[in-house]
């Protein structure tokens, strides 16, 4: 199977490995898949004061499609709202790593990836602050 | 060294140079087909397959006229079970095989199913090796046909056919072999190995792809019916113009390997331990199959925590299998591994790397160095690996599957 240079690159050379250190109220995690499936990934954002991404750090179980699809997300997420990053859909990630049809399901974990994140985030901060 | 190293035997060999060299004469100036009786040319084809024919059948100690060349080990597997099973379906219509064995045997019988013969797939020990005693349970009053293989493709584990083809003798049911991953590898003896029907393949030994060969026993007589037919070549087992070049190939191949086996699996031996010796001090690397009861080129291994197919990308400098078969559609894991009862993380995260002839030391250090560096890295990729580093209980673990 053909691998498109992208994914290569962030398979690789995988941006932002790694976990934050635990008990950190600014971090939301979120993990998703099955090893039974052949994929897990873990996400974790971690949300400034201003309640944007500051930063965020991935580990994946999978294949190089998906370990690609979780750290180009990590990049892409960085510097937005929670609101704004749950608009990165499924098929951009597919999009730009020209995924094939087969790996289409390793984007569609990233994008879950993201939402379990913000969940997560959400439910340990249930109130907004309101600048 | 050059790269990628090739460790993929159990999927081809190289054809051996001393082989194609045999081979090219009779592509160009003994082309005569050996089906022609009124002049030299096709005199001089003929020879040459009766002297390939023997030098396979001296390989497995069988007489020459229990060889009937066919195109390679699927057509050979077929011609042996629907010929079996349909020669001999007034008997009975029952088939026994197990889980582990080839597409080509199990898609056959389930053809066979279809065609309304009834089949029982045994399971495997969670070493891989079939137990005669669940074997000897299978067997019914109406049962014709037992199809085994000598030699896992994937776990190279030897399977107890010499065993399995006394029983089959004792009860009047043919047996069937599949012994495609050991011909040129295990020591065959067909004056000793009661099998009726046995089933090899050139391109596993350093012969050419696309010839084969099925041992069809004479004493006492094995009837099959022919799938082919044609012209009555092979004395009516199976028609069509013999490729003299693919069967002289197949015959040096023989011939080389008779004289060769017994100090190449030596050296593979040898190679096979050097590199499971430098990778087995790793944690949660676990051999898949009976280490002892095997031949001495495979090594299949799950290193958990790591996807197979990743595992394979990250180690692209050496040419081996999965057992994963995420590059496919379907993101089932290898259906053998799933037999040995092998978890689903286990399962999809082997890698089979099998050795042959032209297999150096070099090469061998140089995979084991790479796979060690390579786990390392997709472990500290992997959240499965810190989970297990932090003594969390992967199976406790609600997963969300998709």
């Amino acid at each position: 199977m053909a691998y498109s240079d992208k994914v290569i690159d962030h398979y690789e050379n995988p941006r932002n490995v790694g976990a934050f250190e635990k008990g950190d109220e600014s971090i939301g995690t979120g993990m998703v898949g099955a090893p039974a499936c052949g994929d897990v990934m873990k996400l974790q954002i971690k949300v400034g004061a201003d309640g944007r991404i500051e930063d965020a750090r991935f580990k994946t179980y999978g294949c190089g499609s998906a370990i690609a699809s979780s750290s180009l997300v990590t990049e892409w997420v960085k510097g937005k709202s929670l609101d704004e990053a749950l608009t990165i859909k499924n098929t951009h990630i597919a999009q730009e790593l020209a995924l094939p049809p087969v790996k289409i399901h390793c984007s569609i974990l990233a994008e879950d990836a993201i939402k379990a994140a913000v969940d997560d985030y959400r439910a340990k901060k249930p109130v907004t602050a309101k600048h | 060294m050059r790269l990628p190293i090739y460790l993929d035997y159990s999927a081809t060999t190289p054809v051996d140079p001393r082989v194609a060299e045999k081979m090219i004469p009779y592509l160009t100036e003994f082309f005569g087909n050996a089906a022609s009786r009124s002049h030299a040319f096709g005199w001089k084809a003929e020879a040459a397959v009766e002297e390939a024919r023997a030098h396979v059948a001296a390989l497995i100690g069988a007489d020459p006229k229990e060889i009937v060349w066919t195109s390679g080990a699927t057509e050979g597997n077929n011609l042996a079970l629907k010929g079996a099973a349909n020669f001999y379906k007034t008997k009975g219509r029952h088939i026994v095989t197990q889980k582990t064995e080839h597409k080509a045997v199990l898609d056959t019988v389930r053809e066979l199913e279809r065609q309304g013969f009834e089949a029982t797939y045994l399971d495997v020990e969670p070493n891989g090796i079939v137990s005669l005693e669940k074997l000897k349970a299978a067997i019914r009053p109406d049962t014709i046909l037992v199809s085994i293989m000598m030699v896992n493709n994937e776990i190279g584990v030897i399977q107890p056919v010499w065993e399995i083809a006394e029983l089959c003798k004792k009860k009047g049911i043919i047996f069937h072999c599949d012994a495609v991953q050991g011909g040129g590898r295990v020591e065959i003896d067909m004056t000793k190995f009661k099998a009726d029907l046995l089933t090899i393949t050139a391109h596993k030994m350093y012969g050419p792809k696309g010839i084969g060969a099925l041992y069809v026993r004479r004493k006492p007589r094995v009837r099959i019916e022919a799938q082919i037919h044609g012209g009555g070549h092979e004395r009516g087992f199976r028609s069509g113009t013999l490729a003299t070049h693919q069967i002289v190939g197949f015959g040096e191949a023989a011939r080389l390997a008779r004289a060769e086996m017994a100090t190449e699996n030596e050296r593979v031996r040898a190679l096979r331990d050097r590199l499971w010796k430098s990778i087995e001090d790793m944690e949660e690397v676990y051999v898949n199959g009976d280490l002892e009861r095997r031949i001495p080129h495979n090594l299949n291994v799950s290193f958990n925590f790591v996807e197979g197919e990743s595992l394979i990308m990250a180690v692209k400098d050496i040419a081996v299998s999965s057992g994963s078969a995420c590059t496919s559609a379907s993101l089932e894991p290898s259906y053998v591994l799933r037999a040995l009862g092998r978890n689903d993380e286990l399962a999809h995260s082997s890698i089979r790397i099998t050795l042959g002839r032209f297999t150096t030391e070099e090469e061998v250090d140089y995979a084991a160095q790479l796979i060690r560096r390579k786990v390392e890295k997709l472990r500290e990729l992997s959240p499965l690996w810190e989970m297990y580093k932090d003594g969390i209980d992967l199976n406790s673990v609600q997963w969300a599957a998709h």
